[in-house]
């Protein structure tokens, strides 16, 4: 167990091995992407208070999730990267960011189409779930901004760990401030029983699982090129690039 | 028509699906588009090397 663990740390067993996986996640992923969107589109049964502005959910549930999850995976990578000084687990955190500042926006932008025509807003400042996503996006930034504000790799992982893991208590917010305050943004159902019909429930399952591959094998991809990055200067690289079967 | 009017919320519906898609293109094409410079100016280091 410890040596597969041990041999995956190993940027070139990671880089390769990373390439294997990489497509084999975005299939499946984009597959279910598709059932998803068109089962929530044209299928799924339309709500009887939201109607049809419902099936927004199935863009804006999973963009949210993956928003929180691609943070805790850079908190993560990157407390791992600190404590046990593991190159690969900083690279992880480095190619996370601009993934989940991505869904982070996407999430952003869908629920405040989604307030519009529910809440008569696009944006209300108030609202603790909204604005504590916001903050996120805003973290997401910082944490980009300042590793490219250092030069020193080493230095730049250190600093931008500290800065993930403070960054967490953000996450933890946005997790249950619908609980802990009033709040515009509806609370937990997705997975609550009874708040919602198979009908609706499946493609949104679907789209979730679909949306994660996805994230995983775009993750992957980003990991690679930053390993490659991080070990241009070093024999396996040079040997990659040069010999035919290159990449 | 009925399922592209959405009730008078495709306007709403469809944007949030369209902009899901040009988000998940950006992130796609920002991603090979750094592997392609990446890749390149490791090639451009090597060949310097060998010319040295």
């Amino acid at each position: 167990m410890w040596k597969f663990f041990h041999q995956l740390a190993s940027p070139p067993h990671f880089y390769r091995l990373a390439a294997v996986f990489s497509p084999w996640l975005a299939a499946p992923g984009i597959a279910l992407i598709a059932y998803g969107a068109y089962a929530g589109l044209f299928l799924a049964p339309m709500d009887y208070q939201q109607k049809d502005a419902f099936r927004i959910i199935y863009v804006h549930v999973p963009a949210a999730y993956l928003s929180l999850m691609a943070y805790m995976i850079l908190a993560v990578s990157g407390g791992i990267g600190l404590i046990w000084r593991i190159k690969l687990a900083h690279a992880v955190a480095a190619a996370a960011a601009p993934l989940g500042a991505a869904f982070t926006f996407l999430a952003l932008m869908t629920g405040s189409i989604w307030g519009r025509p529910m809440w008569g807003t696009w944006w209300e400042w108030g609202d603790p779930r909204m604005t504590s996503e916001l903050i996120l996006l805003f973290l997401y930034f910082g944490y980009m901004a300042l590793r490219s504000a250092i030069d020193d790799t080493a230095k730049a992982d250190k600093a931008s760990a500290v800065l993930a893991l403070v960054g967490v208590v953000n996450v933890v917010i946005v997790h249950f401030s619908v609980e802990w305050w009033s709040s515009l943004h509806q609370g937990q159902t997705v997975f609550k029983k009874g708040t919602m019909d198979a009908d609706m429930r499946i493609p949104l399952f679907a789209m979730l699982i679909g949306f994660t591959l996805l994230f995983g094998s775009l993750l992957l991809r980003r990991v690679r090129t930053e390993v490659l990055f991080r070990e241009r200067r070093t024999r396996w690289v040079r040997e990659m690039i040069v010999s035919p079967e290159g990449n | 028509m009925d399922a592209f009017a959405m009730n008078g919320y495709g306007a709403y519906v469809w944007s949030c699906y369209g902009l899901a898609l040009v988000v998940v293109l950006f992130v796609d094409w920002r991603a090979r588009l750094r592997q392609k410079r990446v890749y390149r100016d490791i090639e451009v280091r090597i060949k310097a090397l060998e010319d040295h």
